[in-house]
């Protein structure tokens, strides 16, 4: 937003003018909407929550994460361990409180980079149609010929067992959604009155895509976004559980469910129940924030 | 009909193309020496030469990709260094277990969607829909292994009605004849009920968790479809004519309705195989996806792309057929072509 209104008074978009009166009826709107759909404030009052473990998770547990102490190990959940002791006697509170920051950071950052190259390229594709198109078509339609989650696995396999990698394949599989929805956002304003204005005041078409189509189709990028935070945390999670990418003694919430699985069968639930809840609902809150988002940017794609 | 199957086999093909030149570059561009991950974490630097020369890894990249695809054509993915056997057998011997176990996920979990999602379009507004809208929000919010676990949890620790999450068969029974690998077929053909009650009861929870998580895909989109059916002009007239409510929901919007459905058939697909895997680890399942989890422990990475492969390929023929059942239901696809 920034960026267009520093803008403004050089070129006349649509967009900047009718700016503060849109602002008001978006706040209306969503105010409307979370009056409407209580579900959305409760998955935001979760998100905080979350949000803050992921923020102050090291300086708030009540134990090391890492510290083991076999004296006290397999304690179910009691007044001192609230969430019970692992095999190695770690406190699973804890660990499931800083093991936000890393499951959180992972899918805002695989979140964060396939919206530029998806966004990017989708918006290229859009606006310029031809080649351009025909290729971001191409690479799209290859990836979604995989099975998501074992295209993943076998890109973490062949760059390397690494976090980073777990990284960039929750990336690529979520590349062609972003590409196509930017796509197609990008080719219905391609010939706007708004572009034909900056392009008949002599703007370069680089330029054009950047300062008119781009933040004009941001709204509808930013739900896209908080739509699959939920499926990036899945899937990150899900890489972990088969042991790539994270390594123990991390303590991160799919590894620690693969660590407490063993124990499930000798009647040691907490130790895969608290992790997994923690995942489970994390998930659950981001999509519902998602579609509660979806229903105040866009709310004809109400389901 | 001939010269439209021919046309969709057509469209399959780039998809194919793609597959085989993405799962090359995953195992020859990688930041590291593919010889060396061929060859596994103890080999000898002779050893991971030689791996170079039959791998053919110092000819030239576009050499590489022909030799790639002949011995892909040959059916040879390479050889399994923890398995001491060829990928291809490997996978041969493990496919048939995903498969069922994938298949009766994705039967039961339609038979429970499909009407599900019905019932909450016909009673737009009532439990039954609000449940719906429950079920689609928390269903793809339920990581699968979570989900398997907690059923490991309550129907075997607990209440003690499931065997043991170890396999496809408990230690005292005995596999069928092989005929379709599928044991749960095997058993019937060969009258053993026995065996068919023994490998149902291990089938019960992984096919359960596989159901759960491909639930809310389907049960969303039977609803929005029906829905969107419902409110349609033919549907008006026909209730308009004074047909039953049945005949009107049976006969004229189910049908329209599962066009939709089987369309979003490809996408549940691509959840399910991911999904098996997870599955697969949970249950100790047999299947080509704990195969590739032990393999990519080992870091042996013959297995992992034979893998990646056949996923793939199988997922190309799966829309393939989804494809086609699109026009065996719906008349004017087949017309138009």
């Amino acid at each position: 937003m920034n960026k267009l209104a520093q803008v403004e008074p050089v070129e006349a978009t649509p967009v900047p003018v009718s700016k503060p009166a849109r602002q008001g009826s978006l706040f209306s709107h969503a105010r409307y909407v979370i009056g409407e759909n209580p579900v959305t404030g409760i998955a935001f009052g979760m998100f905080v929550i979350i949000a803050a473990c992921a923020i102050f998770g090291p300086l708030i547990a009540p134990y090391d994460p890492l510290a083991s102490n076999t004296a006290s190990a397999l304690q179910a959940p009691s007044a001192k361990h609230w969430f019970g002791t692992d095999q190695l006697g770690r406190d699973i509170l804890s660990r499931v409180m800083v093991a936000a920051r890393l499951d959180l950071g992972i899918a805002i950052f695989s979140v964060a980079l396939v919206f530029v190259m998806g966004g990017l390229s989708g918006v290229a594709a859009g606006f310029f149609g031809g080649w351009t198109d025909r290729i971001v078509g191409r690479i799209a339609d290859t990836i979604m010929a995989f099975p998501l989650f074992v295209l993943a696995m076998g890109i973490v396999a062949a760059l390397g067992n690494t976090v980073t990698n777990i990284v960039i394949a929750t990336a690529i599989i979520n590349f062609p959604l972003y590409a196509r929805v930017a796509r197609a956002e990008a080719n219905v304003r391609r010939d706007a009155g708004f572009v034909q204005a900056a392009r008949l005041s002599g703007n370069s078409d680089v330029r054009i895509v950047l300062t008119q189509v781009l933040p004009n189709i941001m709204p509808i990028m930013v739900v896209q976004m908080s739509l699959t935070m939920g499926y990036a945390i899945l899937n990150a999670a899900g890489l972990s559980f088969i042991g790539l990418g994270v390594r123990p003694p991390t303590p991160e919430w799919g590894i620690m469910v693969a660590e407490g699985a063993g124990f499930i069968v000798s009647g040691e639930w907490w130790i895969a129940l608290f992790p997994g809840a923690a995942l489970m609902l994390s998930v659950f809150c981001f999509n519902l924030l998602g579609d509660g988002l979806r229903d105040i940017v866009d709310p004809q794609r109400r389901t | 009909m001939l010269r439209q199957i021919g046309k969709r086999l057509a469209t399959a093909i780039p998809s194919l193309i793609g597959v085989i030149i993405v799962t090359f570059l995953l195992t020859r561009v990688l930041p590291g020496d593919p010889a060396a991950y061929f060859a596994g974490p103890a080999a000898s630097p002779q050893a991971i030469e030689e791996i170079r020369k039959s791998l053919g890894l110092d000819k030239s990249l576009p050499e590489q990709f022909v030799r790639y695809v002949q011995d892909l054509s040959r059916g040879d993915f390479g050889k399994s260094l923890t398995t001491g056997q060829t990928v291809i057998i490997d996978i041969k011997t493990r496919l048939p277990a995903s498969a069922e176990l994938t298949l009766l996920g994705l039967i039961v979990s339609m038979l429970i969607a499909v009407p599900f999602g019905i019932l909450a379009a016909v009673k737009q507004g009532s439990i039954i829909d609000h449940a719906c809208r429950v079920i689609a929000t928390a269903g793809v919010s339920l990581p699968v292994f979570f989900t398997g676990l907690l059923l490991v949890y309550v129907f075997y620790f607990i209440l003690g009605w499931s065997p043991a999450p170890l396999g496809r068969l408990d230690a005292f029974a005995s596999a069928p004849k092989h005929v379709t690998g599928f044991y749960l077929i095997d058993s019937l053909l060969a009258g053993n009920l026995e065996s068919f009650r023994a490998s149902l009861a291990q089938l019960a929870l992984p096919t359960i968790t596989l159901a759960i998580f491909s639930l809310a895909p389907i049960t969303r989109m039977t609803r929005a479809s029906m829905l969107a059916v419902l409110s349609s002009d033919f549907v008006r007239t026909a209730r308009a004519s004074g047909l039953s409510p049945r005949t009107v929901i049976v006969t004229y919007a189910f049908r329209n309705a599962m066009l939709p459905v089987v369309t979003t058939l490809g996408m549940v697909f691509s959840f399910l195989l991911g999904a098996n895997v997870l599955v697969e680890k949970v249950f100790a399942w047999p299947g080509i996806g704990s195969y590739a989890i032990e393999a990519l422990i080992a870091s042996d990475f013959a297995p992992v792309q034979g893998f990646v492969l056949t996923m793939a390929i199988m997922y190309v023929l799966l829309n393939l057929t989804i494809d086609m059942l699109y026009g065996v239901i719906d008349p004017r696809v087949r017309l138009e072509g």
